[in-house]
């Protein structure tokens, strides 16, 4: 391009105008953002969120206490202890997750035998302090009764694959 | 009594009231515009901008000002403690005297001096000082290059603007700012026979006022945030409530000056039954979308660009357009003093 050519586009701020086109255009699109709180982005089935502990349909807790959980856990958050109960089967008497260890890594949830430990779709479960983070069994198996008919659903559609 | 009234004391809560019909709009336009900045910013970035607070976000400029309020005022330990107060202050109070020239609408304003123009710069200039003052008081590296190199900048970008201010008033033949508009009602706005400068003046108040692409005293990316990294809560919400006001001000400046001030564009029936403030008031809306327009698209100059831009590109420009300017006028006898002093 010509000396000529070149000043006269620098003179009249073409390269800027041109620019400013560019993002007038931007100014009138379709915004991209997800209006967060309002609006939530799709989750796949096997999105590993809040832990939760499933009954089945009778309410009688699935967990066994096998302890294959808490065996595979990479980060050692999951404690259980167990024993008999009171008609002979095996249960847990303690069945702690510690959500401030956890990976989220759904180790658990793939070790379970009886599809008693999950990681549900919730991921908005923040506290404003630690302790509300240390899960006991209580917490675990009401997150279970909150959250049943969409877990089930999941592991409904994920089965094909498994 | 009612004489002393009306002769002592009614002008000056008449003035009070004038003040007050001036800061107070002008204040909530500064805080709407930082609401304004968020909202055509994120637009052009696809973003939503603020929307949580109120009604489309409407109430954001409150919270952010209460937010402020309630902050703590830091001051380091080796600042220079009078200065380092008084320069926030000097900054906003600066901002806000300008108003006092600037006419509104027809015969609306505080202090119709005939050398408002001259006062109006010379109060732009100052604006320097605030920023100067709470660079050297914060002693803080930071804030030191940042208060040197706005000094640096606005010095530099005042010497074209006031060139460029020669020209308009060699067109309008007066230093009074309404005589300035009303010499734009019988002809065309100025910014039609002088584009190139119109063009010009807007990008130099962009520099002045410290705007994108030449925020270099406050580069985010070397300096922290320039002159005012030490400043927090109040300090820090009168530096941005006055550079936001300093936009304002520029943008009536150059609405004034090319854009015919409160006049509407067409004298005919729908146009010259809206009022004049609000003519102004939208052609200054229309500038400040323009300021932050700019801001949403271009990338910051380096510095020796913006020296190189300001000495030497816009000075032989404006020098050269004074030159011309005077030129026609004088050739094709439109001196509009010597045609009306017959």
């Amino acid at each position: 391009m010509g000396v000529l050519d070149r000043s006269a586009k620098s003179i009249f701020l073409a390269e800027l105008v041109s620019g400013m086109a560019l993002t007038l255009r931007y100014f009138f699109k379709q915004k991209v953002t997800l209006n967060y709180p309002y609006e939530k982005g799709p989750l796949s089935p096997r999105f590993r969120g809040e832990h939760a502990l499933r009954r089945y349909p009778n309410g009688e807790e699935r967990c066994i206490a096998c302890k294959l959980c808490e065996a595979i856990c990479p980060a050692q958050a999951i404690t259980i202890e167990a024993e008999p109960r009171d008609d002979g089967s095996r249960r847990t008497t303690r069945y702690d997750i510690d959500m401030v260890k956890c990976i989220y890594c759904g180790f658990c949830e793939e070790a379970c035998p009886v599809d008693a430990i999950v990681e549900g779709p919730n991921f908005e479960f923040a506290a404003e302090s630690r302790e509300e983070l240390m899960y006991d069994k209580t917490k675990l198996l009401a997150n279970g009764d909150r959250w049943e008919a969409e877990l089930a659903a999941r592991i409904e559609a994920d089965a094909p694959y498994r | 009594m009612v004489e002393i009234w009306w002769t002592y004391l009614w002008p000056v809560v008449w003035i009070a009231i004038k003040v007050l019909l001036i800061v107070v709009p002008l204040l909530l336009a500064v805080a709407y515009l930082t609401y304004f900045e968020r909202k055509v910013i994120a637009a052009i970035h696809l973003r939503r901008g603020p929307n949580v607070v109120g009604p489309y976000g409407l109430l954001q400029p409150l919270a952010d000002g209460m937010k402020l309020f309630f902050k703590e005022t830091v001051i380091p330990t080796g600042a220079n403690k009078g200065v380092f107060i008084l320069a926030p202050m000097l900054t906003f109070i600066l901002a806000l005297i300008a108003w006092a020239v600037i006419p509104v609408g027809e015969g609306m304003v505080i202090a119709d001096i005939n050398v408002g123009i001259l006062y109006l710069f010379a109060i732009s200039s100052l604006g320097v000082y605030g920023i100067l003052m709470a660079g050297w008081a914060s002693n803080s590296k930071y804030a030191f290059l940042g208060g040197l190199r706005s000094a640096a900048q606005m010095v530099s970008y005042e010497v074209s603007m006031g060139f460029i201010i020669i020209t308009v008033l060699l067109v309008a033949g007066s230093l009074n700012l309404s005589d300035i508009v009303m010499a734009q009602k019988n002809t065309v706005w100025f910014v039609i026979p002088l584009f190139p400068m119109a063009v010009i003046f807007f990008i130099s108040t962009l520099a002045e006022t410290n705007r994108h692409p030449f925020d270099l005293p406050e580069a985010e990316a070397e300096l922290v945030s320039g002159y005012n990294v030490e400043y927090s809560a109040m300090t820090f919400a009168l530096f941005f409530l006055g550079e936001y006001a300093n936009m304002i001000l520029m943008c009536g400046m150059t609405t004034i000056l090319f854009l015919g001030g409160w006049l509407p564009p067409f004298d005919i029936a729908p146009f010259n039954w809206i009022p004049g403030p609000i003519w102004f008031a939208l052609k200054i809306s229309f500038l400040l979308f323009i300021f932050l327009w700019v801001r949403a698209t271009f990338p910051r100059y380096r510095y020796d660009q913006l020296m190189r831009l300001g000495w030497k590109v816009f000075l032989p420009i404006s020098l050269a357009a004074v030159v011309i300017v005077a030129g026609v006028v004088l050739a094709f006898d439109i001196d509009p003093l010597r045609t009306a002093g017959g």
